[in-house]
């Protein structure tokens, strides 16, 4: 009976150490006091936690960042989808290739790739200059500091997750079905709606899982991509410990966006299969 | 011909227009005949790190020009001469390094470039800092008794960090789109309609509350309405493009002309001049303030090697090189010391070397106001 648990000790001590004693001390950090000099104090009290809970301001910043999540994800979806349909399906010889090609950007720092953006849809960045050059417009829009390039840097950062997960279930399909499909009298479009789709959607919810945690807790994208009015939530973790110097506030922030994050995890866990998200890659 | 004589006779080349200051150190680096290789009034370096067993010595400094300047014209050399690596590192602003320092083990970090009396107010009060024995540090007689007096008010008289640099925070615009008789408006120019999502300004919590107060008509360091000065802040943002966090990054926006108006740094804003940009910069009463950076030691740091650290970047011919690398004037005394035609035409130089038209930071009002600043500046930063 304890041999199960003997075999599985080293990833239970690795989760153990890695994973929930870090945590754990964000916790008990929340709890602290600061003073005035930006020290931290051991303490036991709940003001930090009642700041939080009071201050409408962090709400708003959490239904703000949960927005964006959603709105990168339905577009990760809009263009994923095709693409790994095209992959999946199309009668090319160099599919491996062209797998390869969509994770070569991966090799370059993100913060690297994120910043390229501004030299793309800045006022004198690419897009402007070829809709100014062409005649198009007459003065360059405003594509960049604003909620647009935010969008725009998570979609490009997160759109391989969604095209992999969704590539992945629409290989695994069996064509045959299809193929009985077809020859019981529907259509194209009828036998994707009907065969394709409902299989595909384990690969489809994981990779939207995938990106929208991660465009959740994204921190960079934001801060060198968004302007004036862009409220994230990671940003403010940041400021909280990076710039007010209140690690334990910092802290509590640090836990709402966890178990903000854990909760989106667990209604998708009851709903679909959180073991297709591991499944992409481990095929 | 010893070492010393050697040196002297490089920098008097130097001086004289022979060889520029590139140049020398290239010499002093290659050849090893400058100071403290085997003798001379820094020959006591080499002996001096060794002894004390010191194999490397971190030092952090704003990234960009300004850890350039360091790279390529005080550490090789240092290395060369004392023995002692320097680890270099960089940050983006003082808060993000204070969290670096508060989360590592004490001796982890141990020189880095403070910013201001304020930033220096603050590592003192919260235990990080360290103070030098001035007898170990001989250039401190080439500084600017103004600057070494502003870090001793600070801390009791005694020294945590060496006066290295000064620069101004003042208005930069660019002069293609904005005339230098229209810069004159001062910090009103950056609450200009005319000018909306073509401004950029500095994501610091003190420069906002700075120029706010002024456009309040209020003392930048005693605002008694600190309700309309955030609300001057609140008003701005709607013309604002982009709070740029870095110095770096308020280049890159100045020159793709992403912006076209900005409060600015001296030292970048001769970057950008050297570089082509037709930038102007005023930085008088009306549209900014002076601020002093120095070589502080933090606790924990091999204080013997941190103090020859110091003393080697403010021998003059390594600080005057430096100064022209990242565009800041040193803090050397130009009655003392015989300062190039570069570092004289750097924005903010002060000739006199007495600062009497300058406004220097009070560090007492920005630490009593700093968390309910800062807490109100990230909100309104965020949109709130």
């Amino acid at each position: 009976m304890a041999r199960p648990y003997l075999l599985l000790s080293p990833a239970i001590l690795s989760l153990a150490l890695l994973m929930v004693a870090p945590v754990v001390f964000v916790l008990i950090y929340s709890f602290w006091l600061r003073t005035a000099e930006g020290l931290d104090v051991p303490a036991f009290q709940f003001g930090n936690w009642v700041n939080f809970f009071t201050d409408g301001f962090y709400w708003r910043a959490l239904a703000s960042t949960f927005k964006t999540a959603l709105i990168t994800t339905v577009i990760c979806i809009l263009l994923g989808y095709p693409t790994a349909y095209f992959l999946a399906r199309a009668q090319i010889r160099n599919r491996g290739l062209l797998l390869f090609l969509m994770f070569l950007p991966f090799w370059v720092s993100y913060i690297i790739r994120t910043m390229s953006w501004i030299n793309v849809l800045g006022k004198n960045g690419f897009v402007n200059a070829v809709l100014v050059g062409s005649g198009l417009i007459d003065e360059p829009m405003k594509l960049l500091y604003n909620d647009f390039s935010v969008i725009m840097g998570l979609v490009y950062f997160m759109l391989p997750y969604m095209i992999i997960n969704v590539y992945v279930s629409l290989d695994g399909i069996d064509r045959n079905l299809e193929s009985a499909a077809r020859v019981l009298g529907c259509t194209p479009w009828q036998s994707f709606r009907e065969v394709t789709l409902p299989l595909s959607l384990p690969g489809l919810g994981a990779g939207s899982l995938l990106c929208f945690v991660l465009a959740a807790g994204s921190y960079v994208t934001p801060r060198l991509l968004g302007g004036t009015d862009t409220l994230f939530f990671p940003d403010l973790i940041y400021e909280a410990i990076i710039s007010q110097l209140d690690w334990p506030f910092g802290a509590v922030l640090s836990i709402v966006m966890l178990l903000a994050l854990g909760l989106v995890i667990a209604v998708y866990n009851r709903f679909m299969n959180l073991s297709d998200v591991y499944r992409s890659f481990a095929r | 011909m010893t070492d010393q004589k050697r040196y002297e006779r490089l920098l008097a080349a130097v001086q004289s227009g022979d060889i520029d200051r590139r140049s020398l150190l290239r010499i002093i680096g290659a050849t090893a005949a400058a100071v403290g290789v085997t003798g001379g009034p820094m020959g006591l370096l080499t002996r001096k790190a060794m002894a004390a067993g010191v194999e490397s010595i971190r030092f952090d400094g704003w990234g960009g020009i300004v850890s350039e300047a360091f790279h390529n014209n005080a550490f090789p050399q240092f290395t060369e001469k004392t023995g002692t690596k320097v680890v270099e590192g960089e940050f983006g602003d003082t808060d993000e390094f204070i969290s670096l320092v508060k989360a590592s083990q004490p001796g982890e970090y141990n020189v880095f470039l403070v910013s201001g009396v304020y930033d220096y107010f603050r590592f003192i009060k919260m235990g990080l800092a360290d103070f030098v024995n001035e007898a170990n540090i001989p250039n401190l007689d080439k500084l600017l008794p103004a600057t070494l007096a502003a870090f001793r008010n600070e801390s009791e008289g005694k020294l945590a960090a060496v006066p290295f640099d000064y620069g101004t925070t003042g208005i930069a615009y660019n002069r293609k789109y904005i005339s230098d008789e229209e810069a004159q408006a001062g910090h009103k120019l950056l609450w200009d309609e005319k000018y909306k999502g073509k401004i950029g300004l500095y994501d610091g919590f003190q420069t906002r509350a700075w120029m706010s107060s002024l456009y309040t008509g209020q003392d930048p360091q005693g605002a008694t309405d600190t309700a309309a000065m955030w609300e001057a802040t609140r008003k701005q943002r709607d013309l604002v493009l982009k709070y740029w966090g870095s110095g770096q990054e308020f280049i890159d926006l100045m020159s793709k002309e992403e912006i076209i108006l900005s409060d600015g740094w001296s030292g970048r804003v001769a970057f950008l001049q050297q570089n082509g940009h037709d930038i102007g910069f005023i930085d008088t009463a009306q549209a900014g303030f002076a601020w002093i950076e120095g070589l502080m030691v933090l606790k924990g740091s091999p204080m013997e090697a941190a103090e020859q650290l110091i003393n080697f970047c403010i021998e003059p011919a390594v600080a005057i090189a430096i100064a022209e690398g990242q565009n800041y004037p040193p803090s050397l005394d130009p009655t003392k010391v015989e300062l190039t035609e570069k570092v004289k035409k750097l924005p903010g130089f002060d000739p006199t070397g007495k600062f009497d038209n300058y406004i220097w930071e009070k560090a007492s009002y920005w630490f009593d106001n700093q968390d309910a600043y800062k807490k109100e500046w990230d909100r309104i930063s965020k949109g709130a």
